[in-house]
This record gives C-alpha cells, structure tokens and sequence, in this order.
C-alpha cells in the first residue's frame, strides 16, 4: 500500500462513518491538535466530526536527513469525534484492517497514555496504540483544551503516517516508503528534512526569533481584545512554533522554558474563552442543525 | 439459602498500573457494603483484567438480617394519661414507629416501642448496592466521556450483574446490567452470555480471557521460562514489569525474537532498558548471567501469526537499539569532563543555580565529610570521592540520559570508565544515587558512599531552603527516600559522622545566611531524619528504648549503637532496679544549674560514698562512650545504682543550707549528663 493510498482508505474509512475531510491548516504547528479544526471546535457543545492529515514540525526532532526513523516533519491522520462515539474503539480497529492491519494477525494493544499540552492548556486520558511493539497511534479523550473543560467530550486519534507505512511497506527507512507512482519519501521531503534541520539547529538568528515571539504575542493579544479568535489563534500558532525553534536552537534555558510555555498557554486561553462567547453569540449553530436532522 | 453474586464492570483498557490497587478496594468496598446491608457472605474474590474489573461474593444469602430494634419513646407519665390510656403523645410516638399504641412497653419509667424489621430479599437490594458500589470507587485520575457528566478510570461499556442465575438490572454511565459480556476482542466471537455467576471464570476462558490474575500470572511465567528455555538462557523476570505485563493481556501467549548481537557491545544497561521500560520485553541471559541477544514479550493473544508479531517487534526494539548506539556514539566523541561544561545551562532547582554549580558543592561536601571521618577514608578514597564528585553529574547532558532518564548514574559510571577513570571514581557515580527504590541496595564503596551522602544532604538542604519539606503525598524530590538511604548506609557503613556539621558547610554553599533560617532549616532536617530513623529502628528496637535515644539524632550510627546497648542493658540482672536509680538522679538533676563540685563540702558518708563511686567510674565510662562501647559504659555506671539507692536513703538533697543544697545538685548533675550522654532513662518503661 502505497503513502497516499494509506491517507487515502484512512480518510475514506472515516468519512463514511459521519466525518467531514478536512485541509491541513496552514500556518506552522507541532501537532495535528493545535489545527483550529480541533483546537477550537472541540470547545463548547456543539457535534463536531471531523478528519484531516497534519505536517507537523517538531524542529527538535530534526536529524538533517540523516536518521531512518526521526524526522523535523512528520504527519499524521487526526480524527476528532464530538461528543465520543461508545464504540469509538471498535471503530478504531476496523480502520486499522481498512489498511491491511487486521487484529487478529496482530498484537494490538492500548497501553496506558495520560497526553498534556501544557503550551494548550490542554490534557486528556487515553492510550499509545501498540502494534507489534510499535506505538501507531495516539487515542485520547479530551477533558480540557485552552484551559476549558470539554463537555460533551470529545475523542482524538492520531494515526503516525509515516510509521504505519513504514510498517505496512516492510522498508527500514522512511525515506524509502513509496508516496505513490514511483516517487518516495524521500524524493518528496528528504531535502526539506536537510534544511530545515540545519536551520533549526544552526542557522537560525536567535535575535531575530526573540523579537518575533514578543510581536507574535503582542498582536495576538491586541486582536483577540477585538474579537477576532481565528486571526489571533495565528498569532497563537506562530509564537508555539517560534519557541520551538529557539527551543531546538538551544536558546532558551530550562528555566524559561517554564515562563516561555506559560505565555503561549495563557494566549491559548484567551483564544478559547473568545471562541467560546462567539459560538454562544451565535446559538451554537451545528448543534441546532443536528437536533433537527434528529428529529 | 446462598447464591454466588457476579458484578463484572466492562470497560475499554484501563491503566496496568491501577489495577491491583483497584481489585483491592473493590474487594474492600464490596465488603463493607454487604456487611452494612447485614447481607451474609462468604468468600470473596475480585478479578480483573485490561478490559474488566470483576467481583465474585460466594454464598450470598438470599435475604437480608431481620433486625429487632427497641426505640425509646417519652416518658410513661406523658405517653400515658392518668386513666392509663396513651395518651396523644403517646399514640403519636407510636404511629411514627409504626407500631400499635398498645404495642408500647414500659421500662424505668419511658415507653419503648419493638421494631420488627423483616430482612429485604438480597436481589432487591443489590440493584441498590451494586451501581453506589461502581460509584465509590475511587481513582487517581478519572475521566469523562461521550456527553456523560460521569467519571471513571476509563469508559464503562458493559455491565454484568448475576445473583445466581438472575440478573440484578440498573443502570450506571447509561448503560444497563445484564447478562452478557464480550471475549477477547480478537480471539473471540464477540459477545457471550453468562448463564450463571457460578459459571463465570470458565465462561470467559472459554471466549479467551484468562480473567483470574492469579491464573493469568502463572500461565505468563510458565510460558516466559517455557520460551527461555527452548532458547537456551534464562529469562530475567522483574516483579514490577510481570505485574504490568499481567495487565496489558487477556490471553497471553509469550513469544522470544532477536536482535543483533553487535549491540552487545554497549553497556547491557542500555539495552536493557529500552527493552524494559520501553517495550515491556524480558531480557534473556545465559546462564552465566551474560545478556544474550535475545528478548521475551508477551503478546495479548493466541499463536496464529506469531512470526508477524514477532518481526515486528524485531524491528522496532532495532530501531530503539539504532538510537541507543546513535546516542551513545555521540556521547563519547566527548569526555565527561567536556560534557559537565554543558552543566552551566541546566538549572537544578529554581533559583538555586545550575547543576554545575552543584557539583562544585558536592566537591566541597565530599571534602568535608572525608575531614569529618578521619582515619576511616584512604588518600586515596579522598580522591576518588572528590574526582567522582566532579563529573557527578556530567552523565545528565549525554543523549542517553536525555533519552533514558532512569540511566543517570549508570551511563555515567559507563563513560567514566571508557574515559580511564578509576574504577572507583566510575562506580562512586553509579552509586550516588543509591537506593533508587525502595528496597534498592545501598552504595558499597567508600567513594560511593562520600558522594551518595554528598549528594542527599545537598539536595535536602537545596529543598528546605525553598520551604519545599514533603508534606502527606507529596515528595517530588524524594526526599524521604534520600534520607532514608542515609539512614541505612551510615549505620551499614559503621559511620559516625556529625549530620549538622555537614548541613552547615550545605547551607554556607547555598548561601542560606540568615542566622534563623539556618537554626530552623538544621531543627527541619533533624526532625526529617529523626522520623527515618525511627522508622528503621522500630524494626528491630522497642518503642520505649527508641524514644530514650532518638533526642539527638546528629550521629545516626552512635544513635543505633546506643539503643542497642540500651536493649541489652535491659537484660541484665537489676536492670529495673539500676534504671530506677538513674531515674532518680536525673530527676533531681533537672533542678541543678552547675556541675562544679565542691569536696569539702560533701559531709555525710554516703554522699561521700556516691562521690567516690562516680570520680571512679567517670573516667572510666567517659572512655567506652567516646570509644562508642555503650555496653561496657553501662556496665561500669551501673555500679553507681547501689551508691545511688543509699544516697538517697540517708541524704535530704534540698538541704536548707543553699550551699550544700547546690553542691549535692552538682554531683547528680554530673552524673545525669554522663548516662545521658547514652539514654533518656525515664522514658523506658520498667
């Protein structure tokens, strides 16, 4: 099975079971879960169900290139059913057979995986899938996001693309794993993989990162007191990936560290408590829309 | 009449770790409820597995305890009128007890009425019982789910409830009890019903769930040593991932897969742990005890596919390994002195500098704790110790610990080596942090335990300092365990050493300056090491002789020596009568303000008597206690116990003259501070 045929079946598995597909977002993040498809609409009471494949950038992961396995880039299938569907895992597993993975040649296992944002004000309960030993997939069930209680709650499941088709292609590197038509992995990203390890660890102007992060949070704020939570959330996004850039660039100290999360967390809340009011402003548009389709 | 009560709570996969506490508080929970009920029972038994926490109560009665209950009422004068007919006060009370007003007894002047309470059949009950007994359980983290305001470990997805053969219905989470549970999600056909609480354990093996831990346990041992075997080693089975592994599995089925024997090369603590901790794989070792290239995992099924499972486990403990060998090639293109520069950006606790900073001060320490025990440490162990210090914590910047945190020390003990290091400079750094857990053994090496002591009373203080002194749960620094450790290596070590003279070099190294601060933070310490000693001590020692000694707790090997003598004082013939004496002297002692005696003054003979004794044994005794033979030194002060009887016999201490009065205070005084100096005699109970 091919990358894209893997994204392809995953995505087509879950819009039959009710789930819109989504676009990655565009602005730079570490995790699928800091898409605004998340992020914001897993807040407050309205269905929300949707599917979506996230590059996410973790510049300390960064090996330029050279590693089989880590990589600056990696992307990953995010899945977000609201409020938690009761046979959420049962579905779960036929998407795994819907890529070739069925159970029962398999030794599937959810082992115990407590997840935290601090940077999101975030946490939620739930498991590292294992397959084989090898962890594919992260299934949490939400209970704060910006600082916020989630009710009703809400399900994530983050599929690891490039490990499951490195499972699925029996290929030892991710750089050999087939994109589809004869083009790799690698073809597609290892160059990127080079240089944006490079800039990360080497080349980046720390000053220069500096400045941003305090612009970054500064508009940020000064938009959110306007109102406007999707503009500001990108601020939020910005400053998240700058401090990870400074962070990889071995800037900032372990005790900043602390008050460096503390800001971009307490941007995240803001964002949410703004989201929050609006939806309500609104009447909880989706929510009145599935009580009809309901009745 | 009994029958057998099943409650199974099916869930999706909870915690490995919680469940043995949480079987246990079921069991609890369950108990007290029924019992509270006046259901009688008989054995009870909880079982559980990733996917269900079960409760199993043998010979359940099918009723409750009738109950007969008197219930006083007013008094007979108010209850009944003057013509002997109830009054309205009385027939009133008797309505609310729902008994007839002529049903009311009277005794010693009050009416009483006779509660007859019939005993409620158990079924009708349980569906009561049952659901308050899910909701009290308890969890560490709980969690919501669907649009559910309930919380539980993880989500509730099923409920069996059979009393016999019938099913107790109620609801909880939304979802109803019944008879029907789920098998192995893999090796079964789904569903199943149970036909009877009786027939519970071998309804679910027959759907592939092993549901008896105890069961389960022994299948995965057997199977583990059974594969071992086949591959010509024994497997290493700690407790702890055994008792994990339990928990992850339904149905076990052990299998073996390899890797490459070229990551032998590294320490086999490296490959160990990701294995271990990481994996949740058995490590397999020849018989001579070498790590072979060879790992056990456990898988949650049966033995279809069993090449698929294990070639993928294969490849992913390789790529653990590349990372591992990755890290470690890293690591040693520099040399631990190159890599305790790096210390100077990590921070050790807030506002207490960075972790260089901190080895500096354990260099320091490790001087002061050599200068405290003289002869006992070698030139040579002094500069191991301070050597060792140094690099202490250079192991903290390397990729491997970065990677695998709980490899501090034993990858620095690794590199050190590979940096020519001295043997006993590379095993003092592994050491240091001796006892990792509890029940961990204790640094062994004089350099070891230098920088170990070094280490802990730092990081004591350190956290004092901050106001951070662990309270009920909370240790995050482990400072408990810390201290305990010292405990326990000071007197298996055979250490005299003076706590506070080393809690005062810590606190001039952290520049605690104020002068009641440092007072209070040496009293916290003291009384933070007095609590682990008695601890240990309370093992071995009785309670009355821990509490004459711990009141100086400085010299923690002196301090068990002394309870030791003091045990064996209270052995020997006259002990009780001795003890008394003692007592007496100290007693009276309490009221002297001087230790000057003056000869010419002591008059009467027996004074003289006491006198002579003493200046007799004095010396003698002051001897056996620096040398720390308590025994011998009580041996010989108790030849004052007859002097002592005598003395009090013929002299009136609190003599009118003030001179003589205060001269007699002297001499018991000076006696007290010698005894004392072993033992607060009055608190034994003789």
């Amino acid at each position: 099975m091919q990358y894209q045929e893997l994204v392809l079946a995953l995505q087509k598995f879950w819009a039959d079971k009710g789930c819109i597909i989504a676009e990655p977002y565009d602005v730079e993040k570490g995790a699928g879960t800091m898409n605004p498809f998340t992020f914001l609409r897993v807040l407050g009471p309205e269905p929300w169900n949707v599917v979506y494949i996230e590059p996410s950038r973790r510049p300390a992961d960064g090996r330029y290139g050279d590693n089989p396995n880590r990589l600056y880039q990696h992307h990953q299938i995010q899945l977000i059913m609201k409020p938690s569907p009761d046979n959420i895992q049962e579905l779960y597993l036929e998407s795994l057979a819907a890529i070739g993975l069925e159970a029962a040649k398999h030794d599937i296992r959810f082992v115990e995986d407590n997840w935290e944002s601090p940077t999101l004000g975030a946490w939620g309960l739930g498991w590292e899938v294992w397959l084989d030993g090898m962890e594919i997939t992260q299934f949490t069930y939400f209970q704060q996001v910006g600082s916020q209680d989630i009710k009703p709650t809400a399900v994530e499941i983050t599929y690891g693309l490039e490990r499951l088709a490195m499972y699925i292609q029996g290929v030892e590197n991710v750089y050999d794993v087939e994109w589809g038509a004869g083009v790799t992995y690698g073809d597609v990203f290892h160059q990127n993989e080079f240089e944006q390890s490079t800039y990360a660890f080497d080349v980046s102007d720390e000053q220069l990162l500096f400045n941003l992060f305090e612009k970054y949070e500064a508009e940020a704020v000064r938009v959110i007191k306007l109102g406007y939570v999707h503009p500001a959330y990108d601020y939020v996004l910005k400053c998240s990936h700058t401090f990870n850039l400074l962070d990889a660039r071995g800037a900032i100290s372990v005790s900043e560290r602390t008050a460096f999360i503390g800001r971009v967390r307490k941007l995240a809340r803001l964002c949410a408590e703004e989201y929050l009011k609006q939806r309500e402003k609104f009447g909880y548009p989706l929510l009145k829309k599935s009580e009809a389709s309901a009745q | 009449m009994t029958r057998t009560l099943l409650l199974e709570i099916g869930t999706e996969e909870i915690p490995a770790h919680a469940m043995p506490l949480i079987l246990m508080q079921l069991k609890d929970l369950a108990e007290k409820t029924l019992r509270e009920s006046r259901i009688e029972f008989g054995a009870v038994q909880t079982l559980g597995t990733p996917r269900r926490i079960s409760l199993l109560v043998k010979n359940l009665a099918e009723n409750q305890a009738d109950v007969e209950e008197e219930k006083r009422g007013p008094s007979v004068k108010i209850a009944f009128g003057a013509d002997g007919k109830p009054s309205k006060a009385g027939i009133g009370f008797a309505r609310g007890q729902k008994v007839n007003p002529e049903d009311l007894i009277q005794r010693d002047g009050y009416v009483y009425a006779i509660i007859h309470e019939k005993g409620k059949a158990t079924a009708e009950l349980l569906k009561n019982i049952l659901p308050q007994i899910i909701c009290d359980l308890n969890f560490q983290n709980n969690m919501r789910w669907g649009d559910l305001d309930f919380k539980f470990i993880r989500p509730i997805r099923w409920i069996v409830a059979l009393f016999g053969e019938e099913i107790i219905p109620f609801e909880v989470a939304n979802v109803r009890s019944g008879k029907i549970s789920r098998g192995h999600r893999v090796l079964s056909k789904g569903d199943f019903a149970i036909d009877a609480a009786d027939k519970y354990v071998e309804a679910c093996e027959e759907n592939f769930v092993i549901v008896d831990q105890n069961q389960r346990r022994a299948m995965i041992v057997a199977q583990i040593e059974a594969v071992a075997q086949e591959r010509g080693g024994k497997a290493e089975i700690s407790d702890e991932l055994l008792e994990e592994v339990l928990y992850l599995v339904e149905y076990p089925t052990a299998l073996s897969g390899d890797f490459e024997i070229k990551y032998l090369n590294l320490p086999p603590e490296a490959v160990i742990t990701p294995m271990r901790d990481h994996q949740r794989y058995f490590p397999v070792k020849t018989f001579e005890g070498k790590l072979m290239p060879i790992f056990i995992t456990v898988r949650n099924g049966g033995r279809d596919y069993l090449d698929i499972v294990q070639h993928g486990n294969e490849r992913v403990l390789k790529a653990r390994l590349e990372d591992a060998q990755f890290f470690f090639n890293e690591d040693r293109k520099k040399n631990l002195d190159q890599h305790r520069d790096k210390l100077k950006t990590v921070v050790f606790q807030e506002g207490l500098g960075s972790v260089y900073e901190k080895t500096a001060r354990l260099v320091k320490l490790a001087e002061k704790i050599c200068d405290l025990l003289g002869e006992k440490v070698t030139a040579a162990d002094r500069a191991n110790a301070v050597r060792a210090a140094e690099i202490s914590k250079a192991d903290l910047v390397t990729g491997m610990v970065t990677e695998f945190t709980e490899l501090q020390g034993i990858m620095g003990r690794e590199y050190a080596k590979l940096d020519g290091e001295k043997l006993e400079v590379a095993t003092a750094i592994d050491e240091q942090y001796m006892p990792r857990f509890a029940g961990d053994s204790q640094p062994k090496t004089t350099a070891g335990r230098i920088l170990s002591l070094a280490d802990k009373i730092d990081n004591l203080v350190a956290t004092f300092s901050r106001g951070l002194i662990p309270t009920g749960s909370q240790d995050p620094f482990a400072l408990r365990r810390q201290a305990l450790g010292v405990v326990n290596m000071l007197t298996e070590a055979n250490w005299s050493i003076s706590i506070s003279a080393i809690v005062e070099l810590a606190m001039d190294l952290l520049k605690v300056t104020d002068k009641v601060g440092r007072e209070k933070l040496q009293a916290e310490v003291a009384e933070f090491m007095r609590l682990r000693v008695k601890n240990v001590l309370s093992n071995t020692a009785r309670y009355d002789v821990i509490d004459s000694v711990i009141g100086n707790v400085d010299d923690i090997y002196a301090l068990t020596l002394r309870a030791a003598a003091v045990e064996s004082f209270l052995a020997t013939p006259d002990a009780v009568k001795n003890i008394q004496a003692f007592v007496r002297v100290g007693n009276l002692a309490k009221k002297a303000d001087s230790t000057d005696i003056d000869e010419k003054l002591i008059k009467l003979e027996a004074e003289q008597k006491l006198y002579r004794a003493f200046e007799a044994v004095k010396v003698v005794a002051g001897e056996l206690i620096d040398k720390k033979d308590y025994i011998g030194a009580l041996d010989a002060l108790k030849k004052l116990a007859t002097p002592i009887d005598s003395y009090f016999d013929a002299v009136m201490v609190m003599d009118e003259n003030l001179d003589i009065r205060k001269n007699r205070l002297a001499l018991l005084k000076s006696i007290d501070n010698l005894l004392a100096e072993i033992a607060d005699f009055s608190k034994l109970v003789v």
